[in-house]
């Protein structure tokens, strides 16, 4: 529907050059579609750190950000402007090549994971059957831009850092995987949008309670930890131990400077937007309204991301930071067995008579 | 206009051209980091052709399990290593010979398979996929239906692959301190501090506003 509005658009501003641009057009549309979600991302990337400063100003009892532009908020442009304009410095005996890959690999899979993302019924870029599988095929790979560039950054510090992203990583996303083998078995697909669709049903979504049908109710500690293993996924507080920057000072970044630095930084605030996301898609019902009066829209799934986001910044502001084993032992010997008995439970509870997904 | 079959053999024959690119620099990288890296792209490569072929699951998986976990472990390993290379090259034409018998043996008999009158290109039948065909589906239909014991067994195999992984570099120091969890959550105030009243030892008046000190650790 709104591809035909576009191409009409465009075979009438194009006139008799349009058969020119014909055989192309589906890659144009493909290029609209992408900019159309990938600039909004892009925006809030940059906004993110300075809500997560104001945010943690406050709970700190501080005022944050306020210099630049009214209440601070041309910050982000300021940080910005000036990490473009900062020199790149390069190590002495860094793997140049590797060097400079590193935060292009770290940025990359943290943005093609939207392809998959529904916003509304049906609004989505690629709508695959196998879009969860993607998502995890995706998100495995932004560990690359870690380990690599705390490789070719020839420091024992940045080195550190990827040893350690690469076993926390690993673990976790482990754990993530298993507790959304739960959504996958009551939603019956693996595509986002059927994901979605499939939580809009059932008993208390027939009595306008939408809010109480979502995934995150029946599947309550796969929620849970799903949203941990987010964070630990992500590197964020408490569980930036690759960062952790009283003791290995930065880790895989310790010797980025100017716009390579400013490339993790986006992965890490695109990569934390991007499991809200996906927390709000397999456990938060996505764009469904909570209650029954209210339409379906966008609007609900901006504001369970903006929702998880400030979950987010609130984890960052409270914890203090955990220790690597007790990290190691979390995902280990804590989610991973949980996962495993919740999803037999889950089983059995679809086999019984008392199913409430059918 | 270009046609849409054209289009997927131009797709085909790029992925196949930086696969064989990338698997020529296994070899020859002289950086075992780089070989590593080159092996990542010509998986990135297959999983493209696989994904041409319609069989998305597969290719999905390759990325998943291949690149995301066993590569990351591989390159984990192999850069923590201090790899002298003029040791690897030692004695690299003396054993020339019987890789390239083993070389020779596989090129061999893939072209026997994929030669032989059962796999030949006119042997399989073309691709008439019905709408709403899953490949994820149709796997997972196979899997848990008709070969459910070779799957079951297959697994089998796997845990106990894993079990002995674990028990053979499993090597447990007597010397070495553990912290046990359960016990640290598990600890009181009383067992750590002991608070003691004293007497206090000089008669000097205490400043106002400064509280005393009292008990010890």
């Amino acid at each position: 529907m709104m591809e035909a509005q576009f191409l009409q658009f465009f075979q009438s501003a194009l006139g008799s050059a349009w058969p020119t641009v014909a055989p192309i057009w589906p890659a144009i549309w493909a290029l609209l579609k992408i900019v159309s979600v990938l600039v909004p991302v892009i925006v809030a990337v940059a906004y993110l750190p300075y809500f997560e400063r104001k945010v943690i100003a406050y709970m700190h009892v501080r005022i944050g950000p306020n210099r630049v532009g009214p209440i601070g908020l041309l910050q982000p442009i300021a940080d910005a402007l000036k990490l473009v304009f900062k020199e790149i410095v390069t190590p002495t005996k860094a793997n140049k090549a590797l060097y400079f890959t590193g935060p292009i690999l770290a940025l990359a899979p943290a943005l093609v994971a939207w392809a998959v993302v529904p916003f509304d019924d049906g609004k989505v870029i690629a709508n695959v059957d196998a879009g969860v599988l993607f998502l995890l095929a995706v998100s495995s790979l932004g560990i690359y831009g870690i380990i690599v560039s705390g490789w070719a950054s020839n420091s024992k510090y940045a080195f550190l850092g990827a040893m350690r992203a690469g076993a926390q990583m690993i673990s976790y996303e482990i754990a993530m995987g298993m507790a959304l083998i739960t959504v996958l078995m009551v939603s019956n697909s693996l595509n986002l949008g059927d994901i979605v669709h499939a939580q809009g049903k059932g008993r208390f979504a027939d009595l306008g309670l939408g809010l109480l049908s979502w995934n995150w109710l029946p599947l309550l500690p796969m929620f849970v930890i799903y949203l941990i293993s987010g964070v630990a996924e992500t590197n964020r507080a408490p569980f930036d131990v690759v960062e952790g920057e009283s003791e290995i000072v930065a880790g895989h970044m310790v010797e980025y400077s100017g716009m390579a630095f400013a490339l993790f930084f986006l992965a890490e605030y695109g990569n934390m937007i991007l499991i809200s996301a996906l927390t709000s898609i397999f456990f938060l019902g996505g764009w469904l309204s909570p209650v029954g009066f209210l339409p379906d829209g966008l609007g609900w799934l901006i504001l369970k991301i903006a929702f998880l986001l400030f979950l987010f910044l609130w984890f960052r502001a409270s914890f203090p930071r955990y220790r690597y084993d007790q990290i190691m032992r979390l995902g280990w010997k804590v989610f991973i067995p949980l996962c495993i008995v919740w999803i037999l439970l889950v089983g059995v509870w679809m086999m019984s008579p008392l199913n409430i997904w059918n | 206009m270009i046609p849409a079959m054209e289009f997927k053999t131009f797709i085909f024959y790029l992925f196949a051209a930086i696969m064989l690119f990338a698997a020529l620099r296994v070899i020859t990288a002289r950086n075992p980091v780089h070989a590593a890296l080159y092996l990542v792209l010509a998986f990135f490569n297959a999983a493209g052709i696989w994904m041409l072929l319609q069989a998305e699951f597969l290719a999905i998986l390759l990325v998943m399990v291949y690149v995301g976990a066993v590569m990351v472990l591989f390159l984990f390993v192999v850069m923590m290593l201090d790899i002298d290379l003029d040791r690897l090259r030692h004695r690299f034409w003396s054993y020339l010979p019987l890789g390239a018998m083993i070389g020779v043996l596989m090129v061999v008999e893939m072209s026997l398979v994929l030669g032989g009158k059962y796999f030949g290109i006119e042997a399989l039948p073309g691709q008439s996929l019905p709408d709403g065909y899953s490949n994820t589906r149709e796997l997972g239909r196979l899997l848990y239906t008709e070969y459910v014991y070779p799957f079951e067994l297959a697994s089998v195999i796997l845990l106990v692959g894993i079990i002995a992984a674990v028990h053979l570099t499993l090597r447990r120091r007597k010397d070495t301190k553990y912290q046990k969890p359960t016990a640290q959550i598990h600890i009181r105030r009383e067992d750590r501090v002991r608070l003691v009243k004293m007497a206090p030892e000089k008669d000097e008046p205490v400043p106002q506003g400064v509280e005393t000190k009292e008990g010890g650790q």
